[in-house]
């Protein structure tokens, strides 16, 4: 399979002296739904910077799709398609304009540009806004007429900078369906984000930055394998009566209220047995739901040792 | 970029820039036409008729080229400097920047852009003009050279001003304080052998002069100063400025990081 993002020892220093990347190496396959992860500052933005031409690297090689970023400028940008984290439209133009403009920037006729805009724009939920300055739009449309604008050439990689920041869950839900199907068509995706449960139900493949160097770079099912325990919110039917000796089984126990329990089991556990010792207990469970999404869980303590571990050196 | 792509380009981006001054053209197109419009009550017609001839012509003629390329002048910068700085400002230019559009296609739009308007305003002071005098040229060829290059030359500058600027304030201070002066220091009131040899000999280093006369000499016949001089200055300001510009863009200066 083609490789849709090749980027060897990538460095990068700005000219105030910040070092941003700090030897990056990454490959992401075609067709894949990855996601690159990593806390503020981490290097994530410099990196879409410098694959989207925006950002001029120090050192090292940038290749999309075997060809690289310098020297096959117009190819790699024609396979190219950025969403930005920030609004960068026109707040004075029309939706449709924005667009359209756009494709023709690509090179794209007016009658395939009319089509495409409306294509996407309908895909998108926009079309009916179509003759509205963009201003009017509300914080959602405006990503959402960021990823049209994105798609109007129709790219085979799509970069995605935290689309869906902002948004309200039901307009998260709708976008991650719209993006699922676009990768399903062939589009390769790299989507940045904070919400740690997009990434999951998303991606396929993962990669974590932190502090400009890549500290896991693998696939969500196997970074997810790495939990070795899970912690679950657990509400009772009935007001507990004294002390619950768990046993060996649960590794620990907070006790929220008379009704709700916290607990933490190892990950090789399963379900099952978690409800036998609960009926053995005669507790019986009314709701049962992790207390945190489990990449959000795995990321905070890889974040956590590699602090430790800079703290020790 | 195939060279069908690249027109498609350019084309989209002269029309964004045209839509763009249109739109607003209460601000664009008719704030130049009633300075203009005063310019030729006041001076020519009120203040004028008092000073009488000058270069053996009637003051208002006299005046009507170098009002003209005022407009141009102020109006290819002033287009080419709030339009690009204000791209940069909302991060729009992002947009053109992570296209395959060649850095001298970026060029030529936002400079053919401002030529559009500079002309504009220039054919509506022409316009205007000619309600008030027999608007009559005597070189059309060399007068649509010389308005010609000179609108590039100011579009090209201010494209340069849009790159270094960084706030709103950077965009006016070059039109205030440079420009401006410069305008009204090169002889579009006057003929410079009235002044005194020392300001006589200064306005010879004003670029705006050359402009301005050699435009006078296509509307009127009569110049102070060498018209293929002043033509190949245009040709190497115009050369000068390109060359500065794409090798901006081409290091990024003021767009990547």
């Amino acid at each position: 399979m083609t490789e849709a993002i090749q980027i060897s020892n990538l460095s990068k220093t700005y000219d105030n002296g910040l070092t941003a990347l700090r030897g990056v190496s990454l490959v992401v396959e075609e067709g894949d739904f990855f996601a690159l992860l990593g806390p503020n500052g981490a290097g994530k933005s410099t990196t879409i910077g410098i694959l989207s031409t925006l950002v001029r690297k120090s050192d090292g090689d940038v290749r999309i799709f075997g060809k690289n970023v310098e020297s096959h400028v117009y190819e790699t940008k024609l396979d190219l398609g950025v969403v930005p984290q920030e609004v960068n439209f026109s707040q004075f133009e029309k939706v449709g304009d924005i667009v359209l403009t756009q494709a023709g920037y690509y090179g794209l006729t007016r009658k395939v540009a009319a089509s495409r805009a409306e294509k996407y724009l309908k895909k998108l939920g926009l079309w009916e806004k179509r003759n509205e300055r963009s201003r009017s739009l509300s914080g959602g449309m405006k990503r959402r007429l960021m990823i049209a604008r994105a798609l109007v050439h129709e790219p085979r990689l799509l970069i995605l900078d935290e689309p869906t920041a902002g948004v309200d869950i039901e307009l998260r839900r709708s976008m991650w369906e719209f993006l699922s199907e676009l990768n399903q068509s062939g589009t390769t995706i790299i989507l940045t984000t904070h919400y740690l449960e997009e990434a999951e139900q998303l991606c396929r493949n993962i990669a974590i930055i932190d502090g400009g160097r890549i500290v896991e770079h693998c696939s969500m099912k196997k970074l997810l394998a790495q939990l070795d325990s899970h912690t679950y919110v657990i509400e009772l039917s009935d007001p507990m009566t004294g002390d619950i000796e768990f046993g060996p089984l649960v590794s620990s126990s907070v006790v929220l209220d008379s009704q709700t329990l916290e607990i933490t089991i190892s990950a090789n556990v399963g379900m099952s047995s978690l409800f036998d010792l609960f009926k053995k207990l005669d507790l019986k469970v009314q709701d049962l739901r992790m207390k945190s999404n489990r990449l959000e869980q795995l990321f905070l303590t890889k974040l956590e040792k590699l602090e430790e571990s800079q703290l020790v050196q | 970029m195939f060279s069908s792509h690249k027109y498609i380009a350019f084309e989209t981006i002269v029309v964004k820039e045209v839509r763009r001054f249109s739109r607003i053209w209460l601000q664009t197109l008719v704030p130049p036409a009633i300075t203009i419009g005063l310019y030729f009550v006041v001076f020519g017609n009120l203040v004028g008729r008092r000073i009488g001839d000058m270069g053996g012509f009637n003051y208002m003629e006299f005046i009507l080229p170098g009002l003209i390329m005022m407009a141009v002048i102020q109006n290819s910068y002033s287009n080419v400097v709030s339009s690009f700085f204000s791209h940069k400002f909302q991060k729009s230019i992002e947009e053109l920047l992570v296209s395959p559009v060649p850095n001298f296609i970026i060029l030529a739009g936002f400079v053919v852009g401002g030529m559009v308007r500079g002309l504009a305003v220039g054919a509506v002071v022409t316009i205007m003009a000619s309600f008030f005098i027999n608007v009559d040229v005597q070189h059309p060829f060399l007068t649509v050279s010389v308005v010609l290059l000179t609108s590039i030359v100011f579009s090209l500058a201010g494209f340069i001003n849009a790159i270094f600027a960084n706030t709103f304030d950077d965009i006016s201070i070059i039109p205030t304080f440079v420009l401006t002066p410069l305008i009204y220091l090169g002889g579009v009131f006057y003929s410079v052998s009235l002044l005194p040899v020392f300001w006589s000999s200064l306005s010879y280093l004003n670029p705006i002069f050359y402009m301005v006369n050699t435009f006078r000499y296509g509307f009127l016949g009569v110049s102070d100063t060498n018209v293929l001089w002043a033509i190949a200055m245009l040709g190497l300001f115009v050369c000068g400025l390109t060359l500065v510009s794409l090798s901006l863009l081409h290091r990024g200066t003021g767009l990547r990081a």
